[in-house]
Order: structure tokens, then C-alpha cells, then sequence
């Protein structure tokens, strides 16, 4: 069951641009909600299996993005004393990789500050964090262009030296690409979380003091996880930068933050399937709603679902819908092992 | 015998409150010892010294010949240290299985240079099955085979510490501390626990508990150290405990209510 239900999903993930033929307007939707369906699932690994709870995640994602831009595009650029630093551009598929390390140097920063602030102030810490790097991106023109965006970001192209190479142009392309980095790191989240680091996380959520006594690490699980959580949203914003081949200090916005944290909550925190159900829900709730309602009247609707969710099934809907199978298992199971008539509930 | 654990001349201050002055004792291998003395005296402050959990404002814990000051809580467990808690003993939403799995972390370290590795590419089988077992064997070993699949959180209290002690045990400690392990049972559990904590100490464990219940104290302790207002006021073999005078004036006042009641407690034949 709990590995059917994924497979099921990623099966008709691949078959739906077939069935969709390629609509390039659903296809841009579902390639944007992958993204943030993979920054959700980085953010998941922190929020729900750590319990800590990063609201400086879009900095992990931006400093993706801008650093796989910037090493496919080429800078040159003054950092004092005299001395200039000049880049020459490099493929794009070398960015994402340095994307990923870049997000994870800084999510171990993150990480060994996690192990003194917990809780509130670890909240602080990262939304301070993303912050700063945004008013970088924004002010170091020289290196970012500021708020002029940096632009013509090259797509990713694979290849291996005599097989030539697949550049990824088409929305299709992209798709897939988004779709096998996801389904990455949904097997690497799931691999982790079922291992023993999963259960020293799981442990130091639970009851922090019982888990130091049976000899967990607080300092270096939680700074593990923020690394690998952090190098998956840098994944994450590395595709989103060479899939719209354009970034400005935006990626930075509060609000995606805000959107991610959502699907994680409304999906089930601490839930493999949590983040991928509440990122397709919220990633393509504005394409059903827009050619029915104005924006305006969309954002309700996403408020009342998100608020509907929560009041239905305040664990999120993959726990809640865990539960609902659970008791009507176990309401089944009643009447064959009492002989008397079950009371109807 | 050697000692295995040494408090010297431990202070612990909060602020302006002395809540351990000058503790001084030793424990040597093998010995059953109980820390006791009234509410507020100091025993649990006692307890997070020796695990890392406080540190000290005076003075040193040895452990093996090893200060254990600077190290941290996982660290001095790594060193063969265990503990339970007095109230919050289990993992709550994990079954009573995988909080024991929880429990043998350390154990899945030892063998393997890249452990997180071999999780990501599914190697690590060969391990978590030896762990699996392990698991099994512990649950078995404290009675709670049948309760291995429910929520740690959902048992009743008395089984909790059951799952605490093999948590503890998981650790595969050269000593236990025991927090108040048998308080909230009842004298039926309460005995099946005395002859737990004699088969740990069968397994080469040595013991120290907290513990309020005195008749339990008095039946399994070798020796029994008593602390009142921060201090060691008593140490000795439980019959010399019974009937030491300072020690029923720490646990009962001075009056003359106390000291009948004294009196009832060391002769019960004449009550």
C-alpha cells in the first residue's frame, strides 16, 4: 500500500503529457508545480521529520538559482583590493550540480547554528538568513544585475562525451527533467527516513533528552538533515532558473516560503507522500480556478480549501486519509470478532 | 571491587540555590545502590550531573576513570553510561519496536564506516536485520514482546518504564541510572521489576537508582546513600539506613507525631 500508492502516482505522472497531448499551458503549470513540489519535499525533511521549521527555505532555492545562473552565464566582477574575479561560463548541467553544493555549504552553516537555536529562534535564524541573501542578490548589481534580472540563462543540456548531447528545450523535456529530479529525491527522502539517521531524527522530535541518552547526536543529525534538506531546494531552484531562463531577487519572496510550508502542512508533515499531495493540490489549484474566477477571488479559494483542509484533517491530508482507512479497517474488523450486531456509527 | 563511578565533591547553583553542596560518593562495579531523600533534595539534579545533562558548579564525575564535565549527554551514554527519565521514559508515536530501534542506534554505528551511504544506495540490509533481532530479543528480554507493535505513547504507564529500561539497555551500558523507576506502579509490577533490575545486574551491570518507594529500595539496594537539602547525611547497608536517626529526621521531622511514627517504623512488632 504505502509503496503502491507512489508508484501508482509516478506511473500516471509519466503517462499525463501523453494524455494531455502538450498543452503548453498545463505543462508550464505542472513543470512550476514540480519545482515547488521538490522544494516542499526538501523542506518536509527539516519540518517534518526534524521538527524544525525553516522559513528562510526560498534562500536555499534562491542561492540555487543564482548560483547554477551565474555559472552558466559567466560574471566578471570587482571584489576589492584591486582584484577582479572573471568566470567563463560553464554548461548549465555543472551549475545544478554546484547549485545543489552551494544550498548545502549554506544549509551546514544553517545547520550548526540549528544545533544552539531551537524552535522559535531557529525560525528567526532562517528568516533572517534568506533576508540577507536576498538584499545580496538585489544590491550586488555588479554580480546579480539587481532588480534588472539576470537573463538568457542557458537551458540544461545532458550528455556524455561521444553519445553528444540533449539539450532540454521543449517544455516536455523540462517536464521530465523536473519529474526524475523529484522522483530523486522522494527515493533519497524515503531511504532516509526509513534508515537508522531517519530513526535518530525521529527520535530527537520525539524526545530530545531520551534521545541524547541513547547516544543520538543532536548537533550532527540536525545539521545532516539541514545540508541535504538544503541541497535539494538548491536543486530545486536550480531547475527553476534554467527553466524560465530568468531570475531577479524575487525568487527571494516571503510568499513561496509561505506556499511551500503550506503544502507541506495541508499534504502531512512528517509524511513521505505529504509534501507531493498538498504541491499538486496547491501548485494546480490556480490553473482550475483561473478560467472560472479573477485572481482575487482564486486567493480566497485557496484560503478556504487550505482552511478546510486543516479543519477536516488537522494532520494534513495523507495522515488524514492514513486514519480514515485505519478506522474503517478496524470497523470491519469488529463485527466478525463480536458476535453481536455492530452499532451503527 | 574498583570503583566504577565517582561523584568529587560535586556543587551544582541555580543562581543563589544550592541544590547539591559538596556531594561526594563512590559507586563500585557491580553494586546495586539507591540514592534516596525527601522531594527537593537533590537526587534528579544528582542524576542530570552524572549524564551530561547539567554541568556541575564544582567538582567532577568520573566514570571509569573518564571526567565526564565537558563531554556531552551522547557522548558519556557512548562511554557506557545509561539513564531513564522520571516521567518521559518512550518515544511517543513510535511503536514499541522502534523505539527500541531508536534505542540501538549506537549499535548500528560500530560496523560501518558510511552508514548514511549505505542507507541511500540499500545496503545497510545485513545490519538492520542484526538490529531487527536485537530489538526482538530486548522486548522479549523486558516482557513486552506482545506490545511491540503499539504506540510507545498509548501504554500503560508501568510498561512505559518497561520501554525506557530497554531503550537503556539498548545502549549496551556498563551501568544504569534508574530515575524513580517504579513510581505510579503497583506492588505487583513494582516486584517484577525488583527482579529486572537483579538480572540486569546479573547481565554485569552496575545500578543506581532514585527512588521514593522505601520498601522497594530497602529490598534491592546493597547500599543506600540518603541526601537532604543538597548533602550526603547517610550512607550504608539498608538495615543501618532503617534506624540511622538523621535520616528519619530528613524524612520526618522532628515533632513528637514523628518521632512515634519513628518508632512504629523500627518496631513494627510493638505497633
Amino acid at each position: 500500500m504505502s509503496r503502491l500508492l507512489p508508484l501508482a502516482l509516478l506511473t500516471s505522472l509519466v503517462a499525463l503529457p501523453l494524455a494531455l497531448g502538450s498543452n503548453p499551458y498545463l505543462l508550464n503549470a505542472l513543470i512550476t508545480t514540480g519545482i515547488l513540489t521538490i522544494a516542499a519535499m526538501s523542506l518536509n525533511l527539516l519540518l517534518g521529520f526534524t521538527g524544525q521549521l525553516s522559513l528562510g527555505h526560498i534562500a536555499f532555492f534562491g542561492i540555487g538559482a543564482y548560483v547554477s545562473a551565474l555559472t552558466s552565464l559567466g560574471f566578471d566582477v570587482e571584489i576589492g583590493f584591486g582584484t577582479r574575479i572573471v568566470h567563463e561560463p560553464w554548461p548549465a548541467a555543472v551549475g545544478f550540480l554546484l547549485a545543489i553544493l552551494a544550498a548545502g555549504a549554506c544549509g551546514y552553516l544553517i545547520g550548526r547554528l540549528s544545533f544552539r537555536v531551537r524552535g522559535a529562534y531557529f525560525v528567526i535564524v532562517t528568516v533572517s538568513f534568506a533576508e540577507v541573501v536576498r538584499l545580496v542578490a538585489l544590491n550586488w548589481v555588479e554580480l546579480t544585475q539587481g532588480p534588472l534580472a539576470l537573463t538568457n540563462i542557458p537551458v540544461i543540456a545532458l550528455g556524455a562525451p561521444g553519445l553528444g548531447s540533449w539539450t532540454l528545450k521543449t517544455k516536455l523535456q523540462n517536464y521530465y527533467l523536473v519529474l526524475a529530479v523529484g522522483t530523486l529525491c522522494y527515493v533519497i527522502i524515503a531511504r532516509l527516513v526509513g534508515s537508522r539517521f531517519g530513526r535518530a531524527m525521529r527520535g530527537l522530535k520525539e524526545n530530545e533528552s531520551l534521545a541524547l541518552s541513547v547516544g543520538i547526536n543532536a548537533a550532527r543529525t540536525l545539521t545532516v538533515a539541514t545540508v541535504i534538506s538544503a541541497a535539494m531546494a538548491g536543486a530545486a531552484g536550480s531547475l527553476y532558473a534554467h527553466y524560465l531562463r530568468i531570475i531577479d531577487p524575487d525568487v527571494f519572496q516571503f510568499a513561496t516560503t509561505v506556499t511551500i510550508v503550506i503544502m507541506v502542512v495541508a499534504g502531512g508533515k512528517g509524511t513521505l507522500m505529504g509534501p507531493v499531495v498538498g504541491g499538486l493540490i496547491f501548485g494546480l489549484l490556480p490553473v482550475v480556478l483561473r478560467p472560472v474566477m479573477a485572481p482575487e477571488a482564486q486567493w480566497m479559494i485557496y484560503g478556504i480549501v487550505l482552511i478546510a483542509i486543516l479543519f477536516v484533517m488537522p494532520k494534513g491530508i495523507v495522515p488524514g486519509i492514513a486514519g480514515l482507512f485505519a478506522r474503517l479497517r478496524a470497523a470491519r474488523a469488529v463485527p466478525v470478532l463480536e458476535a453481536s450486531p455492530a452499532v451503527p456509527r | 571491587m574498583s570503583a566504577i563511578l565517582s561523584v568529587e565533591q560535586v556543587g551544582v547553583r541555580f543562581g543563589g540555590l544550592v541544590a547539591i553542596a559538596d556531594l561526594h560518593f563512590d559507586v563500585r562495579e557491580g553494586e546495586i545502590v539507591s540514592l534516596i531523600g525527601p522531594n527537593g533534595a537533590g537526587k534528579t539534579t544528582a542524576f542530570n550531573v552524572m549524564t551530561g545533562f547539567l554541568k556541575p558548579s564544582q567538582g567532577e564525575v568520573r566514570f571509569r576513570g573518564t571526567g565526564l564535565t565537558d563531554l556531552q549527554p551522547h557522548e558519556i551514554t557512548r562511554l557506557g553510561l545509561a539513564r531513564t527519565f522520571q516521567r518521559t521514559s518512550v518515544f511517543p508515536d513510535d511503536t514499541v519496536f522502534d523505539n527500541v530501534m531508536i534505542g540501538l542506534h549506537r549499535q548500528g554505528a560500530q560496523s560501518r564506516r558510511a552508514p548514511l551511504l549505505d542507507a541511500l544506495i540499500g545496503r545497510a540490509g545485513a545490519s538492520e536485520r542484526r538490529l531487527r533481532a536485537r530489538a526482538e530479543a530486548l522486548l522479549d528480554w523486558v516482557g513486552l514482546s506482545e506490545r511491540a507493535g503499539e504506540k510507545a505513547g498509548a501504554l500503560a504507564y508501568g510498561e512505559q518504564r518497561l520501554v525506557g529500561v530497554a531503550l537503556a539497555l539498548a545502549t549496551e551500558p556498563a551501568m544504569l541510572l534508574l530515575d524513580e523507576p517504579v513510581s505510579g506502579m503497583n506492588a505487583s509490577e513494582t516486584q517484577v521489576f525488583v527482579s529486572l533490575i537483579r538480572q540486569i545486574r546479573e547481565r554485569g551491570i552496575t545500578v543506581l537508582l532514585v527512588e521514593h518507594d522505601m520498601p522497594m529500595v530497602m529490598e534491592v539496594s546493597d547500599r543506600i546513600l540518603v541526601l537532604n537539602y543538597g548533602r550526603l547525611i547517610a550512607e550504608g547497608p539498608p538495615d543501618r539506613i532503617r534506624s540511622d536517626p538523621a535520616v528519619i529526621e530528613a524524612y520526618l521531622g522532628q515533632g513528637k507525631a514523628a518521632r512515634q511514627a519513628a518508632a512504629e517504623v523500627q518496631e513494627p512488632a510493638h505497633a
